[in-house]
């Protein structure tokens, strides 16, 4: 536990430190709720006013932007410039610096869900959720799952200029298309229906049932995050790859 | 008990066999230096020992352990200084060694480690603000804040300056003088000759050239004159370079001419390589 909380401390300092890292991961989603919330009408969207939605979409915009794309790309980065190859030669154990750097998301997420809700809801007027237990539960199983497909995503990745273009280019349709922005009632039915597939749907299904008085989490969106959770983490544990590329055939 | 022991390593990659039977033994405080062309083998031989690449045959003992089975507690034990890869931008230097000596059971304390690699007057610097040449000094700590019993250490000089080699050479001396077992690779010649008590010099994934830079020495003529006659060179190898000399100089003053370019050169390590790994080319 010492241990872990040691590397915890650690990469809490380096995601800090990384000014354009936490810039787009930390500050960006909340700024984007402040920017977007204040252009949305008074029409409700979905049943709930029009800043509850964008909060909720936001929210779960946040999840995946810090624990898919930041995780990611951090780690892409690390493993090409051969820092994850030197970690591994130490007697830390590999799972307790992924637990750790993993931590460190969460950590991130958890400080910028209360950033977002304390803007949504007393400057944008957006509603408080209805079950905040349910809200943190919803924000840590989306978080376990979008690691485990971060950590996936990284053996898609070859370089580290590469990192960012590959992951953006997953995770911002992938946001459109979940319906952050937008309701899904509004798309086109071929967008609709690739929806109904993407892991962010169901996360934000399942923040959204922590919102409205009276709905509770449906086991469907439950099951369709661990999945797309376990997909991710069986190949990660498979695939994922601690040297960098040139290490492959290196005499 | 030997600090390594490899004996009939065999390694291929997608069908080609970079390793062909290596064996040698490091004894405990030896400094061993693993010399050789590029794609020799030798940093596929290191990494093997270090337990980051698994072996196709052969038997490897490292500190008395199997590399390739062996977890956090044999690396515990050892320092490995690899031949390039960074560390986190973002922290300074004494960030980065401090977090490295908290993941090891007894570390050294990272102040003397910094002093240790004369990087104290940047104890504080970020390290992307570092040179070259203080990367890889932060390397070394790295390796050494563990207190380990087995150093490697891949080209740990390249890109030095001269007066920062003969620093590193200084620390690594001085690592020996503590016991501590050490497994170098190098593309200096006069790094192994200065260092190591004994070398091995791999071409083409095997071992040509085995024993201390004496004995390598030893069994080779130790002396070479040279001088040019009618525009082509002349190369004598011999024992016995004051006779030789003084016969060769006797005739051209007799003969009236003048030996040009003469210049008697005691055979060095590198000489005893460039011959060894030279046939590869014939």
């Amino acid at each position: 536990m010492r241990l872990f909380l040691h590397e915890l401390r650690a990469q809490q300092r380096l995601f800090w430190r990384n000014r354009e890292a936490a810039f787009f991961s930390f500050v960006f989603p909340i700024l984007l709720l402040a920017l977007v919330g204040s252009v949305y009408g008074d029409e409700p969207i979905e049943g709930v006013s029009a800043a509850t939605f964008i909060l909720i979409g936001l929210l779960g915009y946040g999840v995946a932007a810090n624990a898919f794309a930041g995780l990611a790309i951090t780690l892409v980065v690390r493993r090409e410039a051969g820092l994850l190859k030197r970690v591994r030669g130490t007697p830390l154990e590999p799972g307790m610096y992924l637990a750790a750097v993993i931590a460190s998301t969460v950590t991130v997420i958890a400080l910028q869900v209360v950033a977002q809700l304390l803007l949504g809801v007393y400057l944008l007027d957006a509603d408080w959720p209805e079950r905040p237990a349910s809200l943190a539960f919803a924000v840590l199983l989306g978080a376990a799952a979008f690691a485990a497909l971060g950590i996936a995503v990284t053996t898609l990745v070859r370089t580290a200029e590469g990192s960012s273009a590959v992951v953006n280019a997953i995770y911002l349709p992938m946001a459109f298309i979940s319906g952050v922005f937008f309701s899904r009632e509004d798309m086109p039915a071929f967008l609709e229906a690739l929806s109904d597939v993407l892991p962010l749907t169901y996360l934000l299904a399942l923040i959204r049932a922590a919102f409205v008085p009276g709905e509770a989490f449906e086991a469907s969106s439950v099951a369709a995050v661990v999945l797309w959770g376990l997909l991710g983490l069986v190949v990660a544990v498979r695939m994922f790859r601690w040297e960098p590329r040139e290490g492959m055939t290196g005499a | 008990m030997s600090a390594i022991a490899v004996s009939g390593l065999r390694k291929s990659y997608g069908g080609r066999e970079v390793l062909h039977a290596v064996s040698f033994t490091v004894e405990t405080g030896e400094v061993f230096a693993l010399l050789g062309p590029n794609g020799a083998g030798k940093t596929t031989t290191v990494e093997i020992l270090e337990g980051y690449r698994a072996r196709d045959d052969g038997d490897v003992q490292v500190l008395g352990e199997d590399p390739g089975r062996a977890g956090s507690s044999y690396r515990a034990r050892i320092g490995i200084v690899l031949q390039s890869s960074a560390v986190y931008p973002l922290l300074s230097v004494q960030e980065i060694v401090a977090l490295f000596a908290g993941y090891y059971p007894s570390p050294r304390r990272p102040d003397e480690v910094i002093e240790l690699v004369g990087l104290g007057l940047q104890r504080d610097a970020r390290v992307r603000t570092l040179s070259g040449g203080q990367l890889r000094r932060l390397d070394l700590a790295l390796a050494l804040v563990g207190d380990p019993e087995l150093v490697f250490l891949d080209e740990p000089t390249t890109g030095f300056d001269p007066a920062a080699r003969r620093q590193a050479w200084e620390t690594i001396r001085d690592l020996r003088s503590l016991g501590k077992s050490i497994l170098l690779t190098t593309h200096y010649m006069e790094e192994a000759q200065r260092l190591a008590d004994r070398v091995a010099i791999l071409r083409a994934g095997e071992i040509v050239g085995t024993g201390s830079p004496r004995e390598l020495l030893s069994g080779h003529a130790s002396v070479e004159i040279r001088y040019r006659r009618n525009g082509s060179e002349v190369v004598l190898a011999t024992e016995e370079p004051t006779r030789v000399l003084h016969e060769l100089t006797a005739q051209a003053l007799a003969d009236g001419v003048e030996l040009e370019g003469l210049e008697v050169h005691r055979r060095t390590l590198e000489d005893v390589y460039l011959d060894l790994t030279r046939e590869e080319a014939e």
